[in-house]
């Protein structure tokens, strides 16, 4: 279980990026971050991965409080970050040093298999398309058994097509082992295929607006009308969130900073 | 649909022979001999433009439209050079000169690497070295001449102490600079498995610089190659550079021209055994493959 307990962080410069976030994303469970561009979900995966600090509250991995980088925490970026001077085969098997030679080549070649790169296993990452890279990028984050798996738009620089097939890689491999799955985007139909539960986002500070849980049962039907509706649920509560309770105080905002010019 | 592609490359082959380079390579891909002719042909343009100078050149002495006394014609300094390797003397003032370079070049590229890394990867490190070196570095290297033949002798030491004080400032530059770049993206990925210090260096840092590492190192040797023509001037009874001042001071001038063509021969082939011995490690570089 991965608690967040009143989770703030202000950047150096000022920036409030996120501010006393509460959430509870339980055991296997696949939450989705959904929110406009600046509203801190980066920074709240860079939180729970390690890579900064937070400024105040504290993430907690069911009995442990997390600071820094955690063995039982993987994260694929938006941008695949594989090393180019190593092949397929070693940049899967980066996270899995301390492993005998055998346990590496089973894993990693399990995990080509399952990512389908298998005849790919020797070759440079400069020479896989974009879509192969964040698959080996996302079988890297998977090799190591993390227990909770972080997303950060992982698709978002790829086709409709390819992205589809890789929610099915992505389902296929969190089928195995289960993790507890955070994964951030902007797309509210990759949200509801993938998600049990959407937490949308509100910028400036960023906060959680609202949470709406996503039961339907897998695997979902991206034709049939409950996805439909679930779709356009998500997207009423993304319109909200950045609409309605955000104009009152900009409107007073903009009229002060207006009378403070004159 | 391999059929197409086929045809297609064969019909289009002549109409994109002349458009860009990579636009040919890629469509001449499934047919390397294609690729490797295209290539060929630049490489003996390279040599049209010397080979013809030195021809014109050697024809005008013959047909006595000039005297060819201060600029010997390609035959005679063929023939110097061939009677100063019949003698021996070629390989041992090649040999010496190579020798001071490569005493240099290790010296200076060593202490350049090593520093270069510290500057790099330490902030208090770059604070402490960095501004006195920058300062020595904007000294003109000749200038320390008489001090080295003060401090070390008018033999090897002072020579050996110039070349690797060439060598030693892009080498530093280099391997600093390289290690200051490296992508914060790629780190992260090592934070995120937890890699120690040690391991972070060894398995991002030190591959993710190495193509610039090579680069430096490569800059390292030529002005090793620059710096052992002065040193061999301070006065020395061996080496390529003493061929130099003794051609000039018996007014031989193919015997300088001769010198010249080893050093270039020298130097050239001592860059190219660098890069081919680098060349297994910066393999994955997703550069234009001909870069190195
Ligand atoms: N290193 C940093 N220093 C200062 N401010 C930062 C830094 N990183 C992010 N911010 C600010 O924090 C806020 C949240 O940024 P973050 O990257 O988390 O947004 P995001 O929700 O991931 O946006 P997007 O959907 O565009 O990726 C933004 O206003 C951003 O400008
Ligand atoms: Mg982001």
């Amino acid at each position: 279980m991965l608690t967040f307990e009143h989770l703030s962080k202000t950047y150096a410069d000022g920036t409030r990026a996120l501010s006393d976030i509460n959430l509870t994303v339980h055991e296997g469970e696949i939450v989705s971050l959904i929110g406009g561009s600046g509203c801190g979900k980066t920074t709240l995966l860079r939180l729970i991965a390690g890579l900064d600090r937070e400024s105040a509250g504290r993430i907690r991995l069911d009995d442990e409080v997390l600071s820094g980088p955690h063995p039982a925490v993987g994260i694929v970026f938006q941008e695949p970050r594989l090393l180019p001077w190593l092949s397929v085969f070693d940049n899967i098997a980066f996270g899995l040093d301390g492993l005998s030679a055998t346990e590496k080549k089973l894993r990693v070649t399990h995990a080509l298999e399952k990512i389908g790169l298998v005849e790919h296993a020797d070759r440079w990452p400069r020479d896989l398309s974009g879509g192969q890279q964040q698959r080996v990028s996302i079988a890297r984050a998977f090799v190591t058994n993390p227990k909770v798996l972080l997303l950060d738009e992982p698709f978002s620089a790829l086709d409709a097509f390819t992205r589809a097939s890789l929610h099915e890689h992505l389902l296929g491999l969190w089928e195995e082992t289960r993790p507890t799955v955070v994964l951030v985007t902007h797309d509210v139909q990759e949200a509801v295929t993938l998600a049990d539960r959407a937490v949308v986002m509100q910028p400036k500070p960023g906060r959680i607006f609202d949470e709406l849980p996503l039961t339907l049962s897998r695997p979902r039907d991206r034709t049939g009308l409950p996805f439909e509706t679930s779709v356009r649920r998500v997207l009423t509560a993304l319109d909200h969130s950045l609409k309605a309770p955000q104009a009152q105080p900009q409107r007073e905002r903009d009229r002060q900073a207006a009378a403070l010019w004159w | 649909m391999t059929l197409s592609r086929e045809s297609a490359v064969t019909g289009n082959a002549v109409s994109q022979a002349w458009s860009s380079h990579e636009g040919a390579a890629a469509l001449a891909a499934p047919t390397s001999t294609e690729k490797r002719r295209v290539f060929d042909w630049r490489i003996l343009l390279g040599f049209f433009l010397p080979v013809a100078i030195a021809l014109l050149w050697e024809a005008a002495v013959t047909f006595g439209l000039a005297e060819g006394r201060l600029v010997p014609p390609p035959s005679r300094i063929i023939a110097m050079l061939w009677g100063l390797a019949q003698t021996g003397e070629l390989r041992t003032h090649a040999w010496m000169t190579l020798w001071r370079v490569l005493v240099g070049f290790v010296i200076g590229s060593l202490s350049g690497i090593v520093l270069g890394a510290l500057s790099g990867s330490s902030k208090t490190m770059r604070q402490l070295l960095d501004p006195t070196l920058q300062a020595l570095r904007a000294i003109p290297s000749i200038a320390w001449v008489p001090l080295f033949i003060l401090w070390l002798g008018i033999f090897e030491a002072s020579k050996v102490a110039l070349i690797a004080i060439g060598v030693f400032f892009p080498v530093y530059l280099g391997i600093a600079g390289a290690i200051l770049s490296v992508d914060r993206k790629l780190v992260e990925v090592g934070h995120v498995f937890r890699l120690s210090r040690v391991q972070l260096a060894r398995r991002i840092l030190l591959p993710a610089v190495l193509p610039e590492a090579v680069i430096a190192l490569r800059s390292g040797l030529g002005l090793g190659f620059m710096f052992v023509v002065a040193a061999e001037f301070m006065g020395a009874s061996e080496g390529l550079g003493y061929l130099l001042v003794d051609g000039q001071q018996m007014g031989k001038p193919d015997q300088i021209l001769a010198a010249i063509i080893a050093f270039a021969l020298l130097g050239k082939t001592a860059d190219s055994l660098l890069v081919v011995a680098a060349k297994p490690l910066v393999r994955w570089q997703d550069t234009v493959r001909e870069r190195l």
